[in-house]
């Protein structure tokens, strides 16, 4: 035969776009054979070094790079293969694309998995149907002058729903969503398959995700930032992700302040403006309202070509749906001494038990499966 | 802003920079950072700026002390010893040592312009002494350098391919575009590469060979510029022939393949022509070293192809390659899927197998595990090709860059045919690059030449120009 059909022939591989809309791994498989015959970009995240160990990528290893990836965007714009090239390499948007895979495969229960693939409609359905359970449930435990009512003082809050009520129902959702997402973390961990990290690894990465070190433009943490609409690199994705994790901590540590003060203590709510939780949760909830308001003005100006565009649905559901919660929670913390305050209240827990109820099923995963990566790294590498 | 009334003749740049590679945005930045006017034209669309600069990875430079970003030291004298061993002397030997000395500032130079490299002692090849690695590759190296030049006030206009070089006895008068549109400036850089993407050009020195050669790099260094150059008085370097050439997998596309058609299969292989025969020591020397004269080779070989063949023990000990091998359980598989003659290739492999010596191969040392009785001999890394699966990456000569160019001076000016310097005209990288590799090649001396000789370049004409440098 002649050599040149050889050559047409075995050329599909690398340069055969396929559309990768039904199976991110194979085209994740295909680039990560392209970028470990290049290694350009070795100096930028923990994702190169990690790829450099494997020759084959098999769905564990797809899976395992993908969720190690911040998508800071660094790769694309140095990729010499990017499109137009034939190769037609595009790093960040592929493990996009796989990345949320594999939060679909690592669901639990599994089916529930499905409810990535249209997650805005989702998240929108049951912000929707939580509204109206939550204002139902009042209404129906109470009588409608309570729900308009101006209450001040101790216990204000549990006029307008009992104590019980307002706490058990989150405690319910949070048993739920701990179960399935420690199922999809023990998952995803058998998958990639590595040992205990030690003390100093698991230090090592919990230092990384908590700095977002690969966030910072190379392998050491301390470079220019990532680019966001061109290549001009910024810290901004860093510190806007910094306000919004910071301020869902804040708003924890509120939480938790509020339950032992009512548990331990026996102090009810509402506590004083200069109380503990009280601040807590205000300096929370402005870093969360002006972070994730941050993280979607960047999200937009990001390259289109960047993003994977079928999941946008889910990450902008995430984002709105933290920024309502605190600033319904604000809102109420301004309302709290007028009529307004059933109904604020109203709202604000419907949003919280919707946050809770889909964290499992929304971009909140990408917390806990990065983190386990970046654990995986430190153990593998 | 680099036209008035759309006529793009009406402005009288100072400086006008063709070709926005590595060359040509050093020159554009040191001109514009001393207060020229500059324009760069560059012929390819913004996606695809930077010539063979975006593939790169790195450039050599001497240091006296550990940097930041290279290890221990590499002096001047033993920069010259290497080059002088790879030109086997073919160099202007003063041109080379003012390349090689000033190579001393390039990574602080680039550094302040926003470029980054790797820390050193990181990265995947050891070449941590002497190189200085990218961090992101050139690609990104070019971006941080156009962000630079664009703060300066250089202007780049894209897609715009320069025809023919106006020259009237050695004085440019005007650049004309593919489409008819001229532009002029008082001192032009031709910083435009070479012409290894020009088949036609090529087949001067290597006849039809050239017709089955990959380009690693651009698909727009044709030459155009350094045609005309040479057709209007300009004096040549280099002979036509010369490049650097590796061999690549064969299914890598026609342009732009890259680095990562690289093939590093073959100190650990047996390598065949396409009629089953051995030709070279594949074991001649540790890879890096030998790299640059498989091209040569394959280009040598019945229609400029041949095959790498590795058994399973073989294939982990180098670097994964892009395109999959081919792969095949049996050698009269593997050359059945090759299009070679199954009978004769395993008939050299079982005759290569009986000619290795005992026990393991050691491939961090040249351990010396030869061939006995061969044609030629396997001089190190003699390994049976036994186990299998058997795994085949068929080779092509893969051309890096050309080295014929246009002499210039220590001040980057061209030199015309008489000796004399052009009045208005300089040179940086390829187009140049022979001046200082009559043959051979040494990592990252490329993007060196270009860097130095882009600087000089920029320098003068701003100097020529009355301009004050920073
Ligand atoms: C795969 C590969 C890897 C390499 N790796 C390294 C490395 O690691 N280190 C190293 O030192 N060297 C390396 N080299 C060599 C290196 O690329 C060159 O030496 C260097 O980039 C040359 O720079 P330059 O600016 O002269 O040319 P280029 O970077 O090629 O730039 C020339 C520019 O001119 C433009 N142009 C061409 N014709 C015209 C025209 N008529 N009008 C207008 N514009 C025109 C082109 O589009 C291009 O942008 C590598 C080369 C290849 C192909
Ligand atoms: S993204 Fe592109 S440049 Fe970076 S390693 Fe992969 S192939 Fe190479
Ligand atoms: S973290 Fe950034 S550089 Fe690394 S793979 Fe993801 S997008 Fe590319």
């Amino acid at each position: 035969m002649d050599e040149i059909n050889l050559v047409e022939m075995a050329k599909a591989k690398p340069s055969d776009k396929r559309p990768y809309d039904q199976n991110a791994h194979d085209e994740t498989a295909r680039i990560m054979q392209i970028c470990n015959a290049c290694r350009y970009c070795e100096g930028f995240c923990a994702v190169f070094p990690a790829m450099t160990q494997s020759r084959e990528f098999d769905v564990a290893d797809t899976a395992y790079l993908a969720n190690l990836c911040h998508h800071c965007g660094a790769c694309y714009y140095a990729c010499q293969y990017a499109p137009p090239h034939e190769f037609g390499v595009n790093v960040p948007a592929v493990l996009a694309e796989r990345r949320a895979e594999t939060y679909a495969d690592y669901a639990w229960p599994r089916p529930l998995g499905q409810l990535f693939a249209r997650n805005g409609l989702v998240v929108s359905m049951a912000i929707v149907a939580g509204l109206a359970i939550t204002l139902g449930l009042m209404l129906a435990m109470i009588a409608p002058h309570l729900f308009w009512g101006v209450h001040l003082g101790e216990a204000a809050f549990y006029q307008v729903m009992p104590h019980n009520v307002m706490a058990g129902i989150p405690l319910v959702i949070t048993a739920f969503t701990l179960l399935a997402m420690g199922i999809g973390a023990v998952r995803f961990w058998r998958d990639v398959g590595a040992g205990w990290p030690g003390w100093q690894g698991l230090t090592e990465a919990i230092s990384a995700a908590g700095s977002l070190k690969y966030l910072g433009g190379d392998n050491a943490g301390d470079g220019p930032g990532c680019p966001v609409g061109d290549d001009r690199n910024s810290h901004n994705r860093r510190h806007a992700h910094h306000l919004t994790f910071y301020g869902f901590m804040l708003c924890f540590a509120a939480t938790s302040t509020g339950t032992i003060y009512h548990y331990v203590f026996g102090w009810q709510a509402p506590y004083g403006y200069f109380s503990l939780p009280v601040i807590l949760g205000t300096v929370g909830g402005v870093m969360l309202c002006w972070g994730t308001a941050w993280l979607w003005q960047l999200k937009r100006a990001m390259a289109e070509e960047m993003k994977s565009l079928r999941h946008l649905g889910m990450d902008y559901a995430f984002i709105w749906l933290l920024f309502w919660v605190s600033a319904t929670g604000l809102a109420l913390l301004a309302l709290r001494e007028t009529g307004l305050m059933g109904l604020m209240l109203a709202i604000h827990l419907a949003l919280v038990y919707v946050l809770f109820l889909v964290l499992p099923y929304s971009k909140f995963v990408h917390s806990l499966y990065r983190s386990i990566a970046l654990i995986l790294y430190s153990v593998k590498r | 802003m680099y036209t008035k009334n759309g006529n793009t003749e009406d402005i009288l740049w100072d400086v006008l920079v063709i070709g926005a590679g590595n060359a040509g945005l050093c020159a554009a930045i040191t001109a514009a950072e001393a207060g020229c006017s500059v324009l760069v034209l560059e012929a390819a669309p913004p996606d695809m700026r930077g010539g063979n600069t975006r593939h790169t990875r790195n450039l050599r430079a001497t240091h006296d002390a550990p940097t930041d970003v290279l290890i221990e030291s590499y002096s001047v004298a033993e920069y010259f010893d290497d080059l002088m061993r790879v030109t086997k002397g073919v160099t202007n030997q003063e041109l080379a040592t003012l390349t090689l000395e000033k190579s001393a500032e390039l990574t602080r130079w680039l550094g302040t312009r926003g470029v980054r490299f790797q820390p050193a002692l990181s990265g995947t090849l050891n070449l941590g002494r002497t190189n200085a690695f990218f961090l992101g590759g050139g690609r990104t190296m070019l971006n941080s350098l156009c962000r630079h030049a664009i703060n300066c006030g250089v202007e780049f206009l894209y897609q715009t391919p320069v025809q023919e070089m106006q020259l009237e006895d050695g004085f440019c008068e005007g650049v004309l575009l593919e489409d008819g549109r001229r532009f002029r400036a008082k001192k032009t850089i031709a910083t435009s590469g070479g012409f290894e993407a020009n088949l036609d050009w090529l087949s001067e020195g290597w006849g039809n060979a050239a017709q089955n050669f990959l380009i690693r790099g651009t698909p727009y260094n044709k030459g155009v510029v350094l045609k005309s150059l040479l057709a209007r008085g300009v004096k040549s370097i280099g002979d036509v022939d010369q490049c650097h050439a590796v061999a690549i997998d064969a299914r890598a596309p026609q342009f732009d393949g890259g680095i990562a058609s690289r093939i590093d299969a073959v100190p650990f292989s047996v390598v065949l022509n396409k009629n089953g025969e051995r030709f070279y020591d594949e074991g001649e020397d540790f890879w890096p070293k030998r790299y640059a004269i498989w091209g040569r080779l394959v280009a040598g070989q019945p229609d400029q192809i041949a095959y790498a063949i590795v058994d399973a023990h073989g294939l982990t000990r180098f670097m994964p390659s892009v395109f999959t091998p081919i792969k095949d359980d049996t050698i009269a598989g593997l050359a059945g899927q090759l299009g070679l003659d199954p009978a004769k290739m395993q008939a050299t492999i079982a005759g290569f197998n009986k000619a290795c010596p005992e026990g393991p191969i050691d491939q961090q040392i040249l351990d010396g595990k030869k061939t006995a009785g061969l044609s030629p001999n396997k001089t190190n890394w003699a390994a049976p090709i036994a186990s299998p699966p058997f795994y085949g990456f068929p080779l092509r000569p893969g051309i890096t860059f050309t080295y014929m160019g246009v002499e210039v001076n220590a001040r980057a000016q061209m030199l015309m045919e008489d000796g004399r310097p052009a009045a208005n005209l300089y040179a940086a990288g390829e187009i140049m690059a022979g001046n200082i590799l009559g043959q051979g090649y040494l990592a990252g001396i490329g993007m060196t030449i270009g860097s130095v000789f882009g600087r000089i370049a920029g320098e003068e004409a701003a100097r020529a120009l009355n301009r004050g440098l920073k």
